[in-house]
């Protein structure tokens, strides 16, 4: 074994020791695997239960467990216990952050080329605006959770509220998107302070179960209130976006006859990419000028330390609010574009399931960073789907991707914190330093 | 007690329970001077500070603060963070709380925090970028720069607070204090864990702000020397009430004050004081 000889308490190495822990968790996949997949039952012809076994399954999965575990227990322990990446070379170190410079920029030039490159492919167009929702949504999150250290379990609500705020204003009223969107982010800013002002004295993670709770009143409230929001039905025939006023369609009055060019289905694609592109990127812009400000500050401020903003006369409670209220805001415009893109929306998109994708992109992005926001989103909505074709394991090894970044990055892609003011030279802080808060 | 008093503090009371931490406690602090809280441990010192600073709610009492202009404030009935804002009363803790992810500036930043969100037209104008929110924000990193100089941490500026060293964490907090501008600095043992150079820096940084800047103290400490040296008056608290005060002379040579701080009664400790001198 090559393993770094400064650490003091070294995991007991050596041939058996390898082979013992490869037993005992071959050992515990066997009793797990043995019900799960060893045994297949199904409801016969005739409704009585039929079962099969299939070990040759069963022996795989448990040999693979076997010789993955030592695999890991090998990697553990060339890596050693803690501090991975002082192994990193200087080399390596000066290149990754080279890389991190070019990277931003880099990827908004890719990002607004892409209607351009795959214009023709409509699949890869539909999934970069889902990619572009959930990081925008990561984004708005990320004001609440990753700056004010506020852990929100229920931030779908606030998408939902915009969502329904478009959808009914639009389908009752006849108001166009562009008067409804700012009216469904200031009506998801008030729900953020509706909820703001009961947990305001809860922390960690008490105000996590409760705004889960929260996420999941609102998702009832829309289930059965029949008469306004069509229970499960859902609300159908939102209008589509127009640009000012100009609809996207095949008629004489769409934007293709009056441009004389061609009509296509894919304008109006192209058209909901580069909306869903300018709302994160406004919901960015913000972000980053709101951080620089003395709110940001203090958000950041009260992450780090709850008692002493008040020792300086901060007031904790409108901070807060303030903070939900931005992050909600960015939920409901990010609400009222999925709305429209969809064309009808019912509960089912709003379920905890969001709010827990919503939260695993922040938290894998690393908390308070933008840039690794962005790349979560990416990998966790794109890399989803580059999986598609392992199909059943699909869920499996999206799991094992997403342990493993955790093992390896704890503090997320983008771990350390950028400095909103400084002297002489803007120096990144560790992640070690920077607290997670705790409510 | 003659002089222009900033804070009275008349019959405070504070309980916890059953628990009597603090006891019709009375003693006033004078403007532009340094008054020490001393007392062994336990004897309520601390919850002193955190009723003044508004951290508690006192049972009892009245404390009444009295700013330059002549206005006074009830700092039992003001809460939170508003001792801090309104009454300006600031405070450093007793185990060091700094933002520690933050820089050493931006510690000193947000300590400005009431200003700039004024200047900033509380976010709305900053977000646009108007100029006077810039200038503020200059001059919010120049009064900054100032308070790095007189704690000599220009050079640190940048550096995340938490890893700063010990002494140094403690300076930045008194920065950090001094820099909401207050009329009141409320010290809990800045001198903790402080090496005998560190803890005469701090002395001459504690006489400076008194003397250059006009700004009243309050503080607890343990560290005798410090005390002794710096403090124009003393008040000594044991078990949760007033025992002795006077000048830093007065209580040395108090038999009362010894007999709590060796543990020992008042005849034992007449006896020791006999026997030494």
């Amino acid at each position: 074994m090559t393993a770094p000889s400064t650490h003091t308490t070294k995991p007991a190495t050596g041939i058996p020791a390898l082979l013992k822990t490869g037993f005992i968790n071959a050992v515990i996949a066997l009793v797990l695997f043995s019900l799960m997949v060893g045994i297949r039952t199904e409801a016969g012809s005739e409704g009585q239960l039929t079962y099969w076994t299939r070990f040759g399954e069963l022996a795989s999965l448990v040999a693979a467990v076997f010789g993955g575990s030592i695999v890991i227990e090998l990697l553990r322990q060339w890596i050693g216990p803690t501090g991975a990446e002082k192994l990193v070379p200087p080399a390596v170190q000066s290149g990754m952050s080279f890389v991190g410079r070019y990277l931003a920029p880099a990827l908004l030039i890719f990002t607004l080329l892409v209607p351009v490159i795959f214009y023709n492919q409509r699949y890869i167009l539909d999934l970069a605006i889902l990619v572009l929702t959930y990081v925008m949504l990561g984004w708005g999150l990320n004001v609440v959770v990753g700056l004010a250290g506020l852990l929100d379990l229920g931030y779908v609500a606030f998408y939902a509220v915009g969502a329904y705020s478009y959808a009914l204003l639009a389908t009752n009223f006849g108001w166009s998107f562009w008067i409804c969107l700012p009216l469904a982010g200031i009506l998801a800013a008030f729900w953020g302070v509706l909820l703001g002002f009961p947990v305001l004295r809860l922390r960690g993670d008490y105000l996590a179960i409760v705004t889960l709770a929260f996420g999941e009143i609102i998702r009832l409230v829309l289930i059965n209130w029949q008469t306004l929001t069509g229970g499960p039905n859902g609300v159908s025939g939102i209008p589509r976006p127009t640009l000012f006023g100009i609809p996207l369609n095949n008629s004489d009055e769409g934007l293709a006859a009056k441009l004389g060019i061609e009509y296509s289905p894919t304008h109006r694609i192209v058209f909901l990419f580069y909306l869903i592109l300018a709302l994160a990127l406004l919901t960015n812009w913000v972000t980053i000028r709101l951080r620089r400000l003395p709110i940001g500050r203090a958000w950041e401020a009260l992450r780090e330390d709850e008692v002493a903003c008040r020792a300086l006369g901060i007031n904790t409670t409108t901070t807060k609010l303030t903070a939900f209220a931005t992050g909600a805001m960015f939920g409901g415009f990010a609400g009222a574009f999925f709305a429209t893109r969809q064309g009808f929306i019912s509960p089912e998109s709003f379920t905890f399931q969001e709010s827990a994708l919503v939260l695993a992109i922040v938290v894998l992005g690393g908390m308070g960073s933008q840039l690794g926001v962005a790349l979560a989103a990416l990998s966790m909505i794109g890399g989803f789907e580059l999986f598609r074709g392992l199909e059943t394991y699909r869920m499996l090894v999206f799991g094992w991707a997403m342990v493993l970044i955790m093992i390896w990055r704890p503090r997320g892609l983008v771990g350390h914190r950028a400095p909103t003011v400084y002297l002489k030279k803007a120096q990144a802080i560790s992640s070690d330093l920077v607290k997670e808060g705790h409510g | 007690m003659s002089g222009e008093r900033i804070l009275d503090v008349d019959q405070l009371t504070m309980r916890f329970g059953g628990i009597v931490a603090v006891q019709d406690l009375s003693f006033a602090a004078e403007r532009r001077k340094i008054t020490a809280l001393i007392g062994p441990n336990g004897a309520g010192k601390t919850t002193v500070f955190n009723c003044i600073t508004g951290f508690y709610k006192p049972t009892g009492g009245a404390i009444r603060l009295t700013h330059d202009d002549g206005r006074e404030i009830a700092l039992e009935r003001l809460n939170d963070f508003r001792i801090a804002k309104q009454a300006k009363v600031a405070r450093t803790f007793q185990n060091i709380r700094l933002f520690p992810g933050m820089t050493v500036l931006e510690n000193l930043m947000v300590a400005q925090h009431n200003m700039l969100m004024r200047a900033s037209g509380f976010t709305l104008l900053g977000l646009v970028g108007v100029p006077a929110y810039r200038d503020a924000e200059k001059r919010a990193i120049d009064l900054a720069t100032d308070w790095l100089k007189r704690v000599s941490l220009l050079d640190r500026a940048d550096d995340a607070a938490g890893n700063l060293a010990y002494g140094d964490q403690r300076r930045l907090e008194i920065a950090r204090a001094m820099c909401t501008e207050p009329a009141l600095l409320c010290l809990d043992e800045p001198a903790a864990g402080l090496n005998a150079r560190e803890s005469a820096a701090l002395s001459e940084l504690l006489l400076s702000i008194r003397n250059e800047l006009g700004t009243s103290i309050l503080l607890i400490e343990h560290d005798m020397s410090v005390v002794m040296e710096i403090s124009d008056h003393i008040v000594v608290m044991d078990h949760g009430v007033k025992i002795a005060q006077g000048t830093p002379r007065e209580v040395r040579d108090d038999p009362k004050v010894i007999a709590a701080y060796l543990g020992a009664d008042e005849e034992e400790a007449m006896a020791v004081m006999e026997s030494g001198s």
